[in-house]
């Protein structure tokens, strides 16, 4: 009796041992994120913010790896389709939301090829115009595009980039088309609104606020419920009359589906400690944003805001009649 | 605070010991990442900018900004030695840099690209220091007609970039115009010849079609016959120019700056088309055109002196507005966010060390590249006589390597296999690939910014001829045109384009 308890006590002991050396040994190698934009981008920057702190609380390497095209289902797919090990992991934006939409024969569903590990932060918005534009607030800006149409021009970085998004958002808070000047990239569409070649445009705060603070552009509101700390004279959109427009370029951390959850709660606690890390804070701050809380750093927080944004953007895209294949 | 206070205080930044040092491990990574096929600046920059975390701000981006430079002038150097251009820049070096080398002309070939690229790399950082604020300023009155105007003057002038029959110069422009349409439209999301693979969305690869075109076709056209390369190995004669390639590179170097300064300063692909223009006019006003696409001399000191001025001034755009001219300048404003700084109107204000630091050390920079290089050239001639079962496979496979290491896309690995051959069957057939590549460049921006103007002028043509700009640049391709009609010059242009065979 005593031997065969023992036998089963070694047999359970090797069977478990596998699972805990496993569980112990992760990250034994560096871990991957796939950045489904080009390096260098505001993604791509708060992506290695977090990747570098990452890596210190991992006590691996964690690598950068920029798979850009296709409005960013190209890395999502790739990530969509790796080893579910925690050694491939993915960070997006709020494309993720939308991808489903604009493109539509996506080969992977956002909500059942990954699984999510928490979210990152929330960059605010900025409605701008060229320095000369005639408008003094938000709600002037709102009657003359209801007065002029498409007179006007709204510039955007692409279609599914989220300066093409605030601006179907915006038409559609004010009730008015304008005609809508898509670049390729922000780079060129901020050149053309310092030039005065565009009207207008809503873009992320770490494209523009250089930018506001410097005069060379004019700022109409910021499109989330509270106003910024580093630009604090700016009014909300919801002070400006226009509440409708509430918009913020959210970004998540994911890996691919069946992620075993040792691995998910290694990543999240990461996660959690880059983003209570001083310098994480502090260059957040530069880009005008902040990392989220502990309490949304987490797959349930993660999970409720693809799935609630998705549903969001699904009739505000097919109302524009924006597609992308 | 006025400018030689300035300069001084850049140039105290910029000669501290570890920002020499960085400026040197700058350029000496630029130089091997240009000189080793397929990997440019773009990859390298991104792989890199982890490690300048741990770095100060202005070392980090002395030793970025001199990868970039760097690039170009190691860029050159596969070219000319093996017909591999890694840039759009350099691939108009290939046409004549690459039949110098052919004629043992490899040692003068590159001296001329080192040379001519420090003096426009030097006289590039004076206008940068001078007047990139006002220039800056001047570059913002350039919009979507502005920029259709001169592209449209750009292809009219490079058709002298052939030197076969005009019939396939034009066949190849436009066959390079269709391949430029492969991806995603911008303006509607339509994709276009994607053939339902999103690995085409964002259109091929230019790296992917440079190195096909040229370099994988030249490879297929060596291992025709063991002859042609035992020639191109025993020739190697002088390492150095002589007397009279001196007297005939010098007003293409004048010439080759002061283009590239001008057209990097825009930031709408002005850059791409500094080399191009160089050598169109070079060629022009040659007194012996029928010798460029031979090994003329002029046809790499042009250029490359264009080009590494344009590398120079695209920075101008960046530093004083914050606008990233091309994609190696977009990861520079990464960089520039990881380090803390937003780049903006505000840096030359707010950061004037680091900002008179990072200009101080280009001409530093440009000294270090000079200093480098003119040594290598007998080492990178050597590698000529490396037997070429050894070298092709090696030239493949880093190509490979490197253009997969841009978007780690398979499918630009599959563009170099495809456009290899397509290359290989172009140069059976007589037509020259450098056309082929101004139209693939060319041809989106010529569209992007043709509708871009069209929708913001809300469908009226005349938007192109009642701005001054567009109108002036339009009325000089007008006079292009008509020039090449004139029947007295037509007999001029038949010596241009002498049939080959």
């Amino acid at each position: 009796m005593k031997h065969r308890h023992i036998l089963a006590t070694l047999a359970l002991g090797t069977m478990l041992a596998p699972v805990a050396a496993l569980a112990q040994a992760y990250p034994d190698r560096p871990v991957t994120i796939i950045v489904p934009f080009a390096a260098g981008g505001p993604t791509d920057t708060v992506s290695r913010l977090v990747g570098e702190v990452m890596s210190r609380e991992l006590g691996q390497q964690v690598l950068i790896q920029n798979v850009g095209g296709a409005g960013g289902t190209l890395g999502a797919g790739q990530a969509a389709d790796a080893e579910a090990d925690g050694y491939t992991l993915l960070i997006h934006h709020i494309g993720m939301s939308t991808a489903p939409t604009l493109y539509r024969n996506l080969p992977f569903d956002p909500l059942t090829d990954f699984t999510p590990i928490g979210l990152i932060t929330e960059v605010p918005m900025t409605v701008i115009a060229r320095k000369d534009f005639e408008s003094a607030s938000l709600a002037d800006l709102v009657e003359k595009i209801k007065a002029e149409g498409e007179a006007l021009t709204y510039g955007n970085a692409g279609i599914g980039a989220a300066s093409h998004l605030c601006g179907m958002l915006l038409m559609e808070a004010v009730g008015a088309q304008m005609t809508t000047v898509p670049y390729q990239g922000t780079g060129p569409m901020m050149t053309d609104l310092l030039g005065g070649q565009i009207d207008l445009s809503c873009d992320q705060t770490t494209n523009t606020t250089n930018q506001i603070l410097a005069g060379e552009i004019k700022a109409y509101a910021v499109t989330v419920p509270e106003r910024l700390a580093n630009l604090p004279d700016l009014p909300t959109t919801a002070e400006g009359g226009l509440p409708a427009l509430e918009v913020s370029v959210w970004h998540g951390l994911y890996g691919p589906e069946g992620l075993p959850q040792e691995v998910v709660d290694r990543l999240q606690a990461a996660l959690v400690a880059a983003l209570a890390d001083e310098t994480v804070i502090q260059r957040f701050a530069e880009l005008g944003t902040t990392p989220v809380s502990a309490e949304e750093a987490t797959p349930a927080a993660l999970t409720e805001t693809l799935t609630s944004q998705i549903a969001t953007w699904k009739p505000i895209i097919e109302a524009a009649g924006a597609f992308a294949n | 605070m006025d400018i030689f206070a300035s300069l001084g205080l850049g140039f105290a930044t910029a000669l501290e010991p570890m920002n020499i040092l960085y400026c040197f491990i700058g350029v000496l990574l630029g130089t091997l990442v240009g000189v080793l096929p397929g990997i440019g600046p773009t990859a390298t920059i991104a792989m890199l900018l982890p490690i300048t975390f741990s770095l100060s701000p202005v070392g980090a981006l002395i030793m970025l900004a001199g990868i970039y430079y760097g690039a170009q002038y190691g860029g050159s150097t596969t070219a000319i030695l093996i017909n591999l251009p890694g840039e759009s820049s350099s691939a108009v070096t290939a046409i004549d840099g690459y039949q110098m080398a052919r004629k043992g002309r490899a040692g003068p070939a590159l001296a001329t690209a080192a040379l001519g690229s420090f003096f426009a790399g030097s006289v590039a950082t004076l206008l940068l220091a001078f007047f990139a604020p006002p220039l800056a300023r001047a570059a913002l009155s350039f919009g979507p007609p502005e920029y259709f105007a001169l592209i449209v003057l750009g292809l009219l002038v490079s058709i002298a970039l052939a030197h076969g029959s005009i019939l396939k110069a034009l066949a190849m422009i436009v066959l390079g115009l269709l391949l430029g349409m492969v991806g995603q439209d911008i303006y509607t999301g339509t994709p276009r010849f994607t053939f339902g693979f999103r690995e085409l969305f964002s259109g091929l690869n230019f790296v992917s079609v440079a190195v096909g075109v040229f370099g994988v076709a030249e490879i297929l056209r060596n291992l025709e016959s063991e002859k042609n390369r035992e020639v191109m190995v025993k020739k190697v004669t002088n390492l150095w120019l002589t007397r009279d390639d001196f007297r005939r590179i010098t007003a293409p170097v004048l010439r080759g700056t002061a283009l590239g300064s001008v057209l990097g300063i825009l930031p709408g692909g002005g850059h791409i088309l500094s080399a191009f223009a160089s050598y169109s006019a070079e060629k022009r006003l040659s007194k012996t055109p029928q010798e460029f696409g031979k090994g003329a001399i002029e046809g790499v000191a042009g250029p490359e002196s264009a080009n590494n001025a344009a590398a120079q001034t695209s920075f101008i755009p960046l530093l004083t507005l914050g606008i990233p001219a091309h994609p190696v300048m977009a990861l520079m404003v990464g960089a520039f966010i990881l380090q803390g700084i937003t780049p903006g109107p505000n840096v030359i204000n707010d950061e004037p060390a680091l900002f008179w630091g990072i200009i101080a050390s280009m001409w530093i920079g440009n000294l270090l590249l000079v200093l480098l290089n003119l040594p290598l050239i007998g080492l990178w001639v050597k590698m000529l006589t490396i037997p070429y079962r050894v070298l092709f496979p090696a030239i493949v496979i880093f190509a490979c390597i490197g253009c997969y290491s841009i978007n780690n896309n398979i499918f630009d690995v599959y563009g170099i296999v495809f456009f290899g051959l397509l290359g290989y069957v172009l140069i059976r057939l007589g037509c020259e690939p450098a056309p082929l590549l101004l139209g693939f460049v060319l041809g989106p921006l010529l569209e992007e910014h043709f509708r871009r103007a069209m929708i913001i002028s809300r469908g009226d043509f005349s938007v192109f001829v009642t701005r001054p700009i567009s109108a002036v640049l339009l009325a000089l391709a007008l006079g292009v045109v008509i020039l090449a009609l004139l029947p007295s010059l037509r007999r001029k242009r038949a010596e241009v384009f002498v049939e080959e065979d």
